[in-house]
């Protein structure tokens, strides 16, 4: 990560004592101005459901759910540097975990999108066993392979439905109005929750390590970090996250289906989001997905001419961006609004 | 059940087409070309537009794909994907996985979503009868390409100097610069076979059955599978992960046919468990 400049620094968090030592310092000016704009922010969108459309709602709900997997798709390659086309496994298990919970066991939806999202958190602990066996690449495309497994494997069990799906009928006894004002908190309340704990989990002693496994691993665990325990340890963290994207976008979605939820797509939308935001940045994902949202808003209706703009979009920015848009924003003006770093002062 | 073997195997010669591209391009310059069954359908449209315009047997335009294919994957490492390598395996990734999405969707806008294939005539519905065994002629054929290619690419990595190349590169890449290589036109070189085979396995695949612009990833996953098992850096070894996932999606097709594929990937992912360095690994040497 490179130093801010001086002038946007502000002594926030101090550890030391005497005036000759060193101070630490966390926060930016920037970074307090955007706590404060995000409160404000949030407490305009919560009031959403009172005056704005429904469309709107509906609109939000997907692209939370977008945000939130491209979010944990930037933790697990930006910071855990494990590069997955798999993803899509645990959003699957996320929706048909919070299905099966809803329709078969009687819980209420909402509910559910927690549990299920801790579900596929724990199934992400005996894959991690298979994927861990391949790195770089080719972890890439073991993941893609475990994903299609659990799509095919859904795709075969009739009581979902099959290959064709089935329909969440778990909400049916609840008027639409409250169903989508609730599905819409729900969705802000996820994404608030997402990037909170992202944020404070890097800032905290656990989030360096992370950063130290990411710059060099052995020279991180030369330092006593326990790598392995670390990297599972995000694993299951961003296979939870993309479990709970799952399962909220199929309570706003109201039908599920083995091609919907295990679909390559949402890896490569994910993908594509945290490459063109910048990679390893947690304004990455915020900054990603709302280019994707303006992109999918305006040129979508031009379909397969749209797909292979994104694409070209992903090419050209790995090639000769490397950075994304706010590691650009970064570099030219010291920009950061989430700094995870620490300077030293005086 | 011996006929379901049969079949398996034939299969498996698909297959070995399929991986041995990705093989290359793995052992030569660690690079995991995503966009490996993308390339194969772009292989096989090239062959069936072609077949479109000019009245040629499909194995002569396959044949007259090559030098295209080889230009095409010579052109793409050196322009494109040498700038991707590196100790980060991002880059290379999401470049191959943009590549594969502006292949499919640039595929469905001219060809439209349909499934397309190449006619070959009576090669198509021709057998070979032995004993109770019945096999198609083109699979056999198929097959044979396959043992043909997996043995001119074990001969040409072990026993050329274009392998003696490949493997220092591969090796070291610095010292092998130090000692007048330019990694850079090696690495283009050993994209350009990769090519070859890729542009075989597509023009065979649209003889054999049909393809579609979507069909690349799961070949991509076939071929990575093979690749796999097989152990990373012999070519052998891919043929014989090729074979083993060939029977075993047979043997699957043959108790249910909505559960071949699915027992095709646990195989794979047992392999991966008992046995991470795949069955056969590094007999290059």
């Amino acid at each position: 990560m490179s130093a801010i400049s001086p002038s946007t620094t502000m002594p926030a968090v101090s550890h030391a004592s005497s005036a000759t030592e060193p101070i630490v310092v966390r926060a930016t000016l920037l970074s307090q101005v955007t706590l404060g704009v995000a409160v404000v922010l949030v407490g305009v969108a919560a009031s959403l459901p009172f005056w704005g459309e429904s469309s709107w709602m509906r609109e939000f709900v997907e692209i939370a759910c977008y945000f939130i997997f491209a979010a944990m798709w930037n933790l697990l390659a930006g910071y855990g540097g494990m590069v997955s086309i798999g993803q899509q496994a645990f959003f699957g298990i996320g929706g048909y975990a919070m299905l099966g919970l809803s329709n078969f066991g009687g819980i209420n939806p909402f509910v559910a999108i927690s549990i299920a999202a801790l579900a596929a958190g724990l199934i992400a602990v005996p894959v991690s066993q298979v994927a861990f066996r391949l790195s770089g690449g080719y972890f890439a495309i073991g993941s893609w392979v475990i994903a299609e497994v659990f799509r095919l494997g859904i795709a075969n069990v009739s009581a979902v439905g099959g290959g064709s799906g089935t329909s969440l009928t778990a909400l049916r006894g609840i008027d639409k109005a409250t169903r989508e004002s609730t599905t819409y908190w729900v969705a802000l309340a996820c994404v608030v929750a997402c990037v909170a704990l992202v944020y404070l989990f890097l800032r905290s002693k656990q989030g360096l390590a992370l950063l130290a496994i990411r710059d060099n691993e052995v020279a991180a665990e030369s330092q006593g970090i326990a790598v392995k325990k670390m990297k599972l340890a995000v694993y299951v963290v961003a296979a939870a996250g993309a479990g709970l994207a799952g399962a909220l976008y199929f309570v706003g979605n109201l039908r599920i289906s083995p091609d919907a939820a295990f679909s390559v797509n949402w890896s490569a939308f994910a993908i594509f989001m945290v490459v063109v935001g910048g990679i390893g940045r947690i304004e990455g994902p915020i900054v990603g997905a709302l280019v994707f949202w303006a992109l999918n808003k305006f040129f979508s209706d031009y379909g397969t001419w749209y797909l292979l703009g994104l694409g070209l979009l992903a090419i050209v920015v790995t090639l000769f961006f490397r950075q994304g848009l706010a590691g650009f924003v970064q570099q030219r003006w010291g920009w950061v609004a989430f700094p995870t770093q620490r300077t030293l002062k005086g | 059940m011996i006929d379901t073997l049969l079949q398996g195997l034939l299969l498996g010669g698909l297959y070995c087409l399929f991986a041995l591209g990705q093989s290359l391009m793995f052992g030569v310059m660690r690079l995991t070309n995503t966009a490996q069954g993308d390339f194969i359908v772009l292989g096989a449209f090239a062959a069936v537009a072609s077949a479109g315009l000019v009245a040629l047997h499909p194995a002569l335009i396959g044949l007259a794909l090559l030098p295209i294919a080889f230009a095409f994957g010579y052109a793409l490492q050196r322009y494109v994907l040498n700038g991707t390598l590196g100790r980060d395996p991002l880059p290379s990734l999401v470049v191959t996985f943009g590549l594969a999405i502006v292949i499919q969707n640039g595929l469905q806008q001219l060809f439209s979503a349909d499934p397309r294939s190449l006619a070959t005539g009576a090669l198509a519905t021709e057998s070979l009868n032995v004993g109770p065994l019945t096999a198609g002629v083109l699979p056999l054929v198929i097959f044979g390409v396959a043992v043909a290619c997996t043995f001119a690419l074990q001969w040409l990595f072990g026993r050329t100097r274009i392998g003696r190349a490949f493997r220092a590169v591969s090796d070291d890449r610095e010292i092998a610069e130090l000692m007048g290589l330019d990694a850079r036109k090696v690495y283009a070189l050993a994209t350009g076979i990769a090519f070859i085979t890729i542009a075989i396995a597509g023009v065979l695949q649209a003889m054999r059955t049909t393809v579609a612009p979507s069909d690349g990833p799961l070949l991509l996953l076939f071929a990575f599978e093979a690749v796999i098992i097989g152990g990373m850096g012999s070519f052998w070894g891919t043929f014989c992960g090729a074979m083993l996932l060939g029977v075993t999606q047979q043997i699957g097709f043959r108790i249910d046919p909505g559960w071949g594929i699915w027992i095709g990937h646990i195989v794979f992912l047992i392999v991966l468990v008992v046995r991470p360095q795949g069955l056969f690994p590094k007999t290059r040497g």
